[in-house]
């Protein structure tokens, strides 16, 4: 549109000479931001006083002594008066100034089809960029636990999407229909020896068939009831799985799931796999790169069907159906079963993941299966933007990958000194990351919806 | 006033009760195959009321509402329906409808009725071709086979598709909306919402077409196209519109039948001239003898 091709210009040229400079509007803020900031760092030192000022330790004779952590403290206040500081005075310049020194980023459609294009190349050679830089013992970490963990939680959140984003019906516990599809998979596999790839559509269809169980008395429910009810199914999976243990197995879960095999053939290492029959050297290498490759195609699978079926009648009753569900049932829309088959849908694409999260694993166990995995993944949906299926994998890639990665911050201790630990501050970082990323982008990475149809060439038209 | 010879839809002693309230009292009424019907009355009179319960949105308290596709419906087979229990008979008269018993969305799927709303219910974050498509979801849906051929993308889908999108860019050129497909239905401005609303009704195809207040916050100009737009539905399509309005320009101007009510009862019913002379309709809901100045009167003292 016009908006957008006036954009550029604004990126090429410098900021142009407004009609006021940035320090009268700064100077005019002065006042109302020292006075803010001095009441946040207030607030702050309050919140400090008690959570991180003074802490309890037993000394070499076993006395609860106490120490005090003031330099912490007073790091905590500077921090809130600064960065408060600074956010007033950015917000008081007018909203042209602040994007003429950082214009924000708008996706058109063009640009977002290169980066998925560059995402999807980077995916398909990641198993060889990895194995390149980290060698081949050490890729085995990057493939499996960036590379395949990443994609299933991709494959979760393109999942819980439809559900959430499309639908809009706000499902808090989608990690009951993984669970599902995991357990029966694993079940299955081990009592009737069904193979990996039966296991795989079958696991699906039981999530979904558990998610038209659950479906039918609870989608009557709106917003926040059907998040609790939802939450409590979600709770109900996790207890039997935990207290059926005849069958689950209790706390241990599941272990010695067979491993998914390519036309028969064993990608473990072991006498009859196919890396030894073909002459390779002995290597667990063989398999995690199997599976990623595998996860890779169901998640591609996946993304095909779920844009596929936005642009189909089905999916464009879903996305209405959060619109105005009145204005459905005026045109003659079924909500029930249109609600039905968007949390079937989703269900069976999150009972897909458990074989893969099985396979991965090699157990299955309730343990995987907590409320903070749905939180996680919904939390992907809305950080990724409702219903943008490329917004969604950035965030899975941001959540999952920047939690694991912070698990790499060994070289802090270079920083804080040896006693620092950076495992405890990971959740923290992540925390204070996902705060700054709704303040910064309320509705998500990307925001922009493409229509499923549109009426000829006119709309490119008149963006020209 | 005389008995309409071949009605879409009958209204029986429509009766709805809202715990200790009477919305709508024994309400008989009859809507002409291809006229233009007014529902008029002071506000609260139960006018919303009755379209909810002709499209299903209410389960009327008692009543009947017969709408038969093709007339003229021998009162047998209306007899015969009513006493079988069945909802609809879909080889009497083209197909004969008792909307007391069905639901909202089979009402409009399938006795084809279709409906606007007081205040506006577009999907707004839609684009206004995707709105009108969204109207023709079931007929869409089956030429995708339940998804299965649109995921494929068959030929039959594909042709269906084309076709919708046809009949979207036909109703976009009638009501002047060609230029704003595109564009998310929540940005059109106001008087565009309501034409869009319009549009999309009429591409469900439906035989009666339910306007709650159309020219509702229109100016005259808007009101003057607006009119045009509902005669041109009559005129090009043969759909029988029953309209709720309270702008009497317009109800005068374009309707073939007035239905007046009060407090849930009829107390007048005929043609626009009949009632702008009616004794009963300048008593009891009037007033004045001017029609236009007595509803100025009337909403705003309401």
């Amino acid at each position: 549109m016009a908006v957008d091709a006036a954009r550029p210009q604004s990126h090429a040229t410098p900021p142009q000479s407004p009609a006021a400079p940035p320090q009268t509007y700064m100077s005019a803020a002065l006042p109302g931001a020292l006075k803010s900031a001095l009441l946040t760092a207030l607030v702050t030192l309050g919140l400090c006083f008690p959570i991180v000022a003074w802490e309890t330790q037993l000394d070499i004779e076993s006395r609860l002594t106490l120490v005090s952590w003031w330099g912490y403290v007073a790091a905590f206040v500077a921090i809130a008066f600064v960065g408060r500081f600074a956010y007033v005075m950015w917000r008081a310049l007018p909203r042209e100034q602040r994007q003429a020194i950082a214009p924000r980023a708008k996706l058109s459609a063009d640009v977002k089809q290169r980066i998925a294009i560059v995402g999807l190349l980077l995916l398909i050679f990641f198993p060889f960029i990895s194995i390149a830089a980290a060698g081949t013992a050490g890729s085995i970490k990057w493939i499996d636990n960036y590379g395949t963990q990443i994609l299933i939680y991709i494959l979760l959140a393109w999942g819980l999407n439809i559900v959430v984003g499309l639908a809009g019906l706000l499902d808090l516990g989608y990690v009951a229909f993984y669970a599902v599809g995991a357990y029966s998979s694993a079940l299955l596999a081990k009592n009737f020896g069904l193979s990996f790839w039966l296991c795989l559509p079958l696991a699906g269809i039981f999530a979904a068939m558990y998610g038209l169980m659950i479906g039918i008395p609870v989608l009557r429910l709106r917003g926040d009831y059907l998040a609790i009810v939802t939450l409590a199914f979600a709770e109900i999976v996790q207890r039997v799985a935990v207290n059926w243990d005849t069958v689950t197995g209790g706390y241990n879960g599941i272990s010695g799931i067979p491993r998914p095999t390519l036309f028969g053939y064993s990608l473990s290492p072991g006498p009859d796999s196919l890396p030894s029959l073909l002459g390779l050297a002995p290597s667990p290498l063989y398999r995690v790169i199997f599976l990623f490759y595998l996860v890779l195609v169901m998640a591609l699978l996946v993304n095909w069907v779920a844009t596929r079926l936005r642009r189909l009648p089905l999916g464009r009753a879903w996305e209405a159906l959060r619109e105005d569900e009145i204005a459905c049932r005026s045109l003659g829309i079924n909500t029930v079963t249109t609600k039905l088959s968007a949390f079937a849908t989703g269900a069976f694409f999150g009972g897909i993941a458990g074989p893969l999260f099985a396979a991965r694993q090699g157990i299955v166990s309730p343990s995987s299966f907590v409320f903070m995995e749905s939180a996680m993944i919904l939390a992907i949906v809305v950080l990724g933007g409702l219903g943008s299926q490329l917004g969604v994998a950035i965030a899975a890639v941001v959540m999952i990958g920047g939690t694991e990665l912070l698990r790499e911050l060994g070289w802090l201790k270079a920083v804080f000194g040896p006693e620092f630990d950076p495992g405890k501050y990971r959740m923290l970082i992540f925390g204070f990351a996902m705060v700054l990323l709704m303040v910064v982008r309320p509705r998500g990475f990307i925001t922009h919806r493409d229509p499923s149809i549109t009426l000829g060439g006119r709309q490119t038209e008149r963006q020209a | 006033m005389q008995p309409i010879a071949d009605p879409l839809l009958t209204v029986d002693r429509l009766t709805m009760r809202f715990g200790g309230l009477l919305a709508i009292n024994a309400l008989t009424f009859e809507v002409g195959r291809g006229q233009i019907t007014a529902l008029i009355g002071p506000n609260g009179a139960g006018k919303t009321t009755v379209f909810n319960c002709i499209t299903g949105f209410y389960q009327p308290t008692g009543g009947r509402m017969a709408l038969a596709h093709r007339g003229p419906v021998q009162e047998q087979e209306l007899a015969g329906l009513t006493a079988s229990g069945r909802r609809y008979d879909r080889h009497a008269c083209g197909g004969l409808f008792l909307l007391e018993r069905m639901q909202d969305h089979e009402i409009a799927a399938k006795a084809r009725v279709a409906r606007t709303f007081q205040n506006i219910r577009l999907f707004p974050a839609m684009t206004v071709l995707e709105n009108l498509i969204v109207a023709q979801h079931r007929e869409l849906m089956k030429a995708s086979r339940f998804s299965i051929a649109g995921l494929l993308g068959t030929k039959g889908y594909r042709a269906a598709e084309e076709q919708a999108v046809e009949r979207a860019r036909h109703w976009l050129e009638k009501t002047g909306l060609v230029d704003r497909a595109d564009e998310p239905a929540g940005d059109l401005p106001y008087g565009a919402q309501r034409r869009l609303e319009i549009a999309r009704a009429m591409c469900t195809q439906p035989m009666l077409l339910c306007l709650d207040e159309p020219a509702a916050g229109l100016n005259p100009r808007e009101s003057a196209d607006l009119t045009r737009l509902i005669r041109a539905i009559r005129d090009e399509t043969g759909t029988s519109v029953l309209l709720i309005e309270h702008d009497m320009s317009v109800v005068m101007e374009i309707s073939d039948h007035v239905v007046v009510i009060e407090y849930g009862c009829k107390i007048a019913d005929g043609t626009p001239e009949e009632i702008k002379s009616d004794a009963n309709v300048i008593a009891a809901y009037l007033g004045v003898e001017d029609a236009e100045t007595a509803v100025a009167v009337v909403e705003a003292g309401a």
